[in-house]
């Protein structure tokens, strides 16, 4: 029914052209289309982190500078309620601080880190989970007996023992610099199994097909086949559950850092927001603590939807 | 779990005879039993191992004990006293042995017995633990049974939203969100602590007073709340899947009461996935519980293993994983047993647990 069946293209252009032809034509848009709730989802999911990643553009303060704050402007409301100020849309924090702008800097710092964690998981994953089908026996055997032990345990758990490890290796100051990249990997490496797993029995399928028989009998080495040629074949279910992991890698990120063992209030992600807001909780400022929530749960809940449908439309058993 | 209940042959060569307890089926049970304990000690090696790592070359144990002022011959001493400089087979063995005495070394910060922190904080947490189980179950299953029967009624899609919006919140955000309304707001429900607990012998139990139960119903559904909405969607699935078999039309042919069907024929049937899946989520109950205990100040094993993370308190760390670890490898192995001995599949002539009711 495509074009490009019928018209093969060579240019680069009409690479182009054929691919945007095919997403236009696909199962997927029209199952797409036919879904207002994953309509919704996808437009707040993509707001959010259109917002987030044009945080530095549009948010009215820089949350960061702090010559800028105001002290006297702290707690202030939000702008509807009695004391409110048209300045602060969301009220202000105890410094001072302007609620939206440190959400919107809080979001990207939350999304960097969930996307970060969610490709090195990704790439930690699919790697092994590659390696245990295509070379299965022992090496098979090990990997997945590691894989099946990390999974008993709740991906959290790992998480907070990575972190308190690295806190008990690195020495305070150098621990504090490199929180971000502490927080990444440790989540990252509480995540890995899934791809793996999947990843795992999709190569154990395409071992046997005859292009990868062809492929070795042609001599090339094993590790080109596996990258090159099966690789690309075992993709499919990773996105989605790279998809649904995302959310997860933002709910673990913002779980730590309000547990006080994630990301330090000077780089504050929605996570550390919540915690700060929290201790104001009891003298009525509760936007403090709230609104970051909000952002949070709207972000998670966007993209849980959209995983959702992304599973069940490449999910061929159940169209 | 799909199809768990429905009309299964029985595997072949796997068959376990409950009743009548011939040779081989006894062996292979026993042989089963004997894989899954060797598979489960040496997970608890390999996490001893990862807490003997953390004890031993995180941090240096000895200046952790000694002041800035202890002469390098007085530490070389300690360090030769406490057995560092043995070899590593031999540090790791005692630590083992240690370990499984219950002796986790003295705690950094506090200065006490590890293992004694832990029993004092113990029945806070298991309380905490067993009112979120009993919540999740005795709202869960209800309610599951509810959207099962009534699968268009507008509660049921209600429901079915709520579980959706309360998978998507995190633990802590619920939390917040029922300290802010019943406490902040309402001002009904205490926010944080266990209220007055009463002392019987080591245990110190909040069940007994008034107090202390007002203390445990919001960090109870905090905790709870998740696992609800699993097992409504797991009642529900498995109820579905239930009353579309032929056992289901057949008792409804027979002229049974709608009640007698449901509750006395499909409930019955639903309810063996759904312990397993409750025995296996109590694991995660007790770990989550660590948030659950920040938000509310909960004083117990969580909290404990939150500060020990602040405050870089190894000994307490490490005693934290292995006792976790132990949970979780003791309720796998339990439920796995169990699975085996009660699961219907498994039974020759038992018509894949359609026997309800006969």
């Amino acid at each position: 029914m495509t074009r490009s069946a019928t018209e093969p293209t060579a240019t680069p252009m009409g690479h182009v052209r054929d691919a945007l032809w095919r997403a236009w034509d696909s199962d997927i848009l029209y199952s797409f289309l036919r879904s207002p709730v994953t309509i919704v989802a996808a437009v707040v999911a993509l707001g959010l982190i259109g917002a987030a990643v044009a945080a530095p553009l549009i948010s009215p303060t820089n949350p960061f500078a702090l010559a800028t704050l105001d002290l006297m402007a702290a707690f202030t409301p939000p702008v509807w309620m009695e004391g409110g100020s048209p300045a602060y849309l969301l009220g202000t924090d105890d410094q001072g601080r302007d609620m939206l702008s440190a959400i919107l800097y809080g979001m990207r710092i939350s999304l960097f880190v969930g996307a970060a964690s969610v490709v090195f998981a990704m790439i930690l994953g699919v790697g092994l989970g590659l390696l245990a089908g295509y070379a299965g026996g022992w090496v098979d055997a090990l990997i997945m007996r590691v894989a099946d032990v990390q999974l008993s345990f709740p991906a959290i758990l790992i998480a907070l023992l990575i972190d308190g490890v690295a806190r008990g290796i690195l020495p305070r100051e150098v621990h504090h610099d490199v929180a971000i990249w502490v927080i990444i990997f440790a989540i990252g490496v509480s995540g890995w199994v899934q791809y793996a797993r999947t990843v795992r029995g999709s190569t154990m399928v395409e071992k046997n097909r005859e292009y990868v028989m062809a492929a070795h009998i042609m001599g090339i080495h094993p590790v080109v086949i596996a990258v090159r040629h099966v690789l690309p074949n075992v993709m499919g279910p990773v996105l989605v559950i790279a998809t649904i992991h995302l959310a997860i890698a933002v709910i673990t990120e913002a779980t730590l850092s309000f547990l006080g063992v994630g990301l330090p209030p000077t780089e504050p992600s929605l996570g550390t927001l919540i915690r700060i807001g929290n201790d104001f909780l009891f003298s009525g400022e509760w936007w403090i603590t709230i609104f970051p929530g909000v952002a949070l749960v709207l972000l998670v809940l966007s993209v849980n939807l959209l995983g959702d449908w992304l599973r069940d439309a490449l999910n061929p058993k159940l169209r | 779990m799909r199809g768990l209940s429905g009309a299964m042959p029985p595997p072949i060569g796997s068959a376990h005879r409950p009743r009548r307890w011939d040779l081989p089926a006894g062996t292979a049970m026993i042989a089963f039993i004997v894989r899954r304990l060797i598979q489960s000690v040496l997970v608890m090696l390999t996490v001893a191992l990862v807490g003997f790592a953390l004890f031993n070359y995180v941090g240096d144990p000895v200046n952790n004990l000694v002041g800035q002022d202890t002469s390098m011959e007085d530490r070389a001493q300690l360090r030769e006293d406490l057995g560092l400089n043995d070899p590593f087979p031999v540090q790791f063995a005692r630590f083992v042995v240690n370990a499984a005495q219950a002796d986790f070394g003295i705690s950094y910060r506090h200065g006490r017995p590890v293992e004694d922190l832990l029993i004092e904080r113990a029945p806070a947490t298991l309380e905490l633990s067993l009112a979120a189980g009993l919540f999740a179950l005795l709202v869960g299953v209800p309610m599951g049974i509810y959207t099962a029967l009534n699968r268009r009624g507008w509660l049921s899609k209600a429901f079915l939203t709520i579980s959706l919006i309360g998978v998507s919140l995190p633990t802590f955000l619920i939390g917040i969100l029922l300290i802010l309304i019943f406490a902040v707001w309402l001002g009904w429900l205490p926010s944080f602590g266990r209220g007055t607990t009463v002392q019987i012998g080591w245990w110190s139990t909040g069940f007994l007073t008034w107090d202390g139960l007002k203390a445990l119903i919001l960090p109870s559904i905090t905790l709870g709340l998740f696992q609800m909405t699993l097992i409504m969607r797991l009642v529900r699935a498995e109820m579905l899947e239930v009353l579309r078999t032929d056992y289901i039309k057949f008792a409804r042919a027979r002229g049974l009461s709608a009640r007698a069907v449901n509750f006395g024929h499909a409930l019955k049937n639903t309810l063996v996935p759904v312990i397993t899946i409750t025995g296996l989520q109590l694991g995660s109950v007790i770990a989550f519980a660590i948030i659950t205990e920040t938000v509310f100040q909960w004083p117990g094993m969580g909290l404990l293993f939150i500060q020990a993370i602040e405050f870089v308190d190894i000994p307490v760390m490490a005693a934290y994983l292995v006792l976790v670890a132990f949970l979780f490898v003791l309720i796998n192995l339990i439920v796995d047993i169990l699975y085996v001995v009660v699961d219907p599949r498994l039974r020759v002539g038992g018509g894949g647990g359609a026997g309800g009711g006969h």
